[in-house]
């Protein structure tokens, strides 16, 4: 994709309330936008609350219900992506094995009674691990998937490209793509099948919570309140990368431990250089040729603390 | 500092009707003060005796009658998040009688019947447990018939997640003393609500019992055939199942457990994921006779040979058990051999007893590391 890039608005959760029609508004967008809510799944066409927040028209490009489509009338296309998709699951146990693993051997180190530089020189080997298991399973996956693209080319696909040309057609007369959040494998892979990115190449982009993560390099998932035990943020995935340098936290109040300065130093140097952002509700961060130009949320730091309001 | 406990400072002042009266007006029972706890009983009885099952503790302890008046009553430390089921045995005319605490209200129900349930400081009832009004309810089958060549015709109970749609693929669980489970460890509304919070995924729940359980669950081969070859084969063919042993789990407690154990144990690699409970996983160091009588013995067979040979049977395994349970040497003991072998276990003890109280406690932890829901992957 070359030349100007147009302008993106990410927008922090949407729970307890939508403010998605303010951001809209804020980006100063008039007229028909392309919604798309594919991260809530099965419940991809419950939009009315939001479609009303929005305020304006607004057409939904069930995305989730056109793969549906497709899975149904596609088997082979189907049995295939659900074969690489078994395997990238199995390949998720695996690094998640690995970094549990990396995480156990950190903490043993840790707690030694020895030297503190000692101890600094070995949280740096630490991070570089994970740093390490990051790049790997990030890299596996999308050689599997370059590998599925190349074997299949799913837009070529007669139903894709069919779902493809009416995508465009809404797109062609759109004024935005308003992206919600929800399930992000699901909300990227159906945004994959059908290249949604390249259909909507010059629109600007409004994306929230999960929706804002999908759009940046790298898609990390995390939850320090998980029901089990202690959790570990994990990379999933590379985005689709309009917004450069950046890894995307929704919903910090109730995701983050704000007070784990170690834990959040950790994390912040595991994504180094990036810049770490997190976005509560309300929060936003306004994008141009695919840098940050300002903000409004809290940015995480590599000495583990962290500053509200941010304005980038 | 000294804390004067309520009991003390009732003893140290006029010891009348009125007095007790207005000690048992004043508080609820058993009377928790930071770590100590006091049972109480008021009547007329030669002795009263609190009867726990509290491993470690001596099971029947005397009530002390407060001189002068007709209440009885015990006081000893409890730790930090504990929870203990007791009944009260009142002897009258030579004779003792059990039966639950009249000054509490708290009780906890088995297929026994119901026992008086006391909680230390820390200790807080899940509110995981209760009906969400949010958590849109499964479905329950409450008899699907399954023909099979072992066991003839028998029903299973069968849970479908609320929003169960034939065309995608779910994670199978099955549950021994499944309808125990139900009734007593409150687990359709856990798994509504662990659902509905993106903590487990939606999946498909089947609940069986034994008629014969004793010896089904000790390590009965045919036990293990009709789970494995004749139950779950017929389940993968009437719902839309993922059939994968990354999605497949057993679970149980006490012989329950033994049960999903050995059924994995003889079928290596089929069941991905297994959550054992306060197993009965009894065995010996030496001879082949453990003191817990005859209905154990092939369990301490089985679990003499497992021990001597552990083999990785499933991925993940979730094992947990009731510190004031005498199985905890047991299970304590188990779990570095289930470990050496590879699988990734995980292992939590809990302040609480051989009950179904504690196993319905622990499921919130040990379904959602057994199958980790959408949580993770949700950002709205």
């Amino acid at each position: 994709m070359g030349g100007l890039r147009p302008p993106i608005l990410l927008v922090g959760t949407q729970d307890p309330r939508f403010d998605l029609g303010a951001a809209v508004r804020e980006a100063g967008v008039r007229g028909k936008v392309a919604l798309i809510t594919a991260g809530w799944q099965e419940r991809e066409s419950e939009d009315s609350e939001l479609v009303e927040d929005l305020g304006g028209p607004v057409v939904n490009l069930r995305l989730h219900e056109r793969a549906d489509d497709v899975f149904a009338r596609d088997r082979d296309l189907s049995d295939a992506y659900k074969k690489r998709q078994r395997q990238l699951r199995l390949l998720n146990d695996f690094y998640r094995i690995r970094l549990d693993h990396a995480f156990e051997a950190a903490r043993a180190i840790s707690v030694r009674h020895v030297d503190e530089d000692l101890l600094d020189e070995e949280r740096h080997v630490s991070v570089e691990e994970l740093r390490h298991l990051d790049r790997d399973h990030l890299e596996r996956c999308v050689v599997r998937q370059v590998a599925f693209d190349a074997r299949w080319k799913p837009a070529q696909r007669p139903i894709v490209a069919e779902h493809r040309r009416e995508i465009a057609k809404i797109l062609a007369s759109s004024r935005a793509v308003v992206l919600a959040g929800g399930h992000v494998a699901s909300l990227l892979n159906r945004m994959k099948l059908f290249g949604v990115v390249d259909l909507a190449a010059g629109l600007p982009w409004i994306a929230a919570a999960g929706g804002a993560m999908v759009l940046t390099e790298r898609i990390f998932l995390f939850h320090d309140f998980p029901p089990h035990g202690t959790g570990i943020a994990e990379v999933f995935d590379v985005g689709f990368g309009l917004v450069k340098d950046v890894v995307v936290l929704p919903d910090p109040r109730r995701r983050i431990r704000l007070d784990d300065r170690q834990g959040i130093a950790r994390f912040v140097q595991r994504i180094a250089p990036a810049t770490c952002v997190a976005m509560d509700s309300g929060a936003r961060l306004w994008v141009e040729r695919g840098r940050v130009v300002r903000a409004f949320a809290h940015r995480l730091f590599q000495d583990g603390t962290v500053e509200p309001g941010w304005t980038g | 500092m000294s804390i004067t406990r309520a009991i003390d400072a009732l003893a140290s002042g006029p010891k009348d009707p009125a007095a007790v009266d207005a000690f048992l007006a004043a508080h609820t029972f058993p009377l928790v003060e930071g770590p100590a706890i006091t049972f109480v009983f008021r009547g007329e009885a030669e002795a009263v005796n609190l009867k726990h099952w509290v491993y470690g503790l001596p099971s029947s302890q005397p009530l002390a009658r407060l001189e002068g008046t007709d209440l009885w009553h015990l006081t000893f430390e409890l730790p930090r998040g504990s929870r203990v089921e007791y009944k009260l045995e009142v002897v009258r005319g030579g004779a003792g009688q059990w039966f639950q605490d009249p000054l509490n209200q708290s009780l906890a129900r088995d297929p026994f019947g119901a026992n008086s349930v006391a909680h230390s400081e820390g200790y807080e009832v899940p509110e995981w447990i209760h009906p969400d009004p949010e958590a849109r309810p499964g479905t329950m089958e409450d008899e699907h018939w399954v023909d099979s060549p072992t066991f003839g015709r028998r029903s299973v109970a069968v849970y479908l997640p609320a929003r169960f749609r034939r065309t995608r693929r779910y994670p199978l669980l099955v549950v021994h003393d499944g309808h125990d489970y139900l009734r007593y460890a409150s687990l359709g509304t856990i798994l509504d609500n662990l659902i509905q919070r993106l903590e487990i995924p939606d999946m498909i729940v089947v609940l069986t019992s034994s008629p014969n359980r004793l010896i089904e669950y000790a390590d009965d081969e045919r036990h293990a055939r009709w789970l494995t070859e004749e139950l779950v084969p017929h389940l993968e063919r009437a719902l839309p199942i993922d059939a994968r042993p990354q999605t497949r789990c057993l679970m149980g407690a006490s012989f329950g457990a033994v049960a999903a154990l050995s059924t994995a144990w003889r079928y290596p690699g089929f069941y991905g994921r297994l959550l054992l409970q306060s197993g009965s996983f009894a065995f010996t160091d030496i001879g082949d006779r453990n003191h817990r009588g005859p209905l154990f013995d092939p369990v301490v067979a089985f679990m003499n040979r497992l021990r001597a040979q552990p083999i990785p049977m499933a991925e993940r395994v979730f094992v947990s058990c009731g510190m004031y349970e005498s199985l905890i040497y047991e299970n304590r003991s188990f779990v570095p051999a289930l470990q050496s072998t590879g699988m990734d276990v995980r292992y939590v003890e809990a302040r609480d007893g051989h009950n179904w109280e504690n196993w319905r406690d622990r499921l919130r932890e040990g379904l959602s590391w057994l199958f980790p829901g959408p949580l993770l992957l949700v950002y709205e």
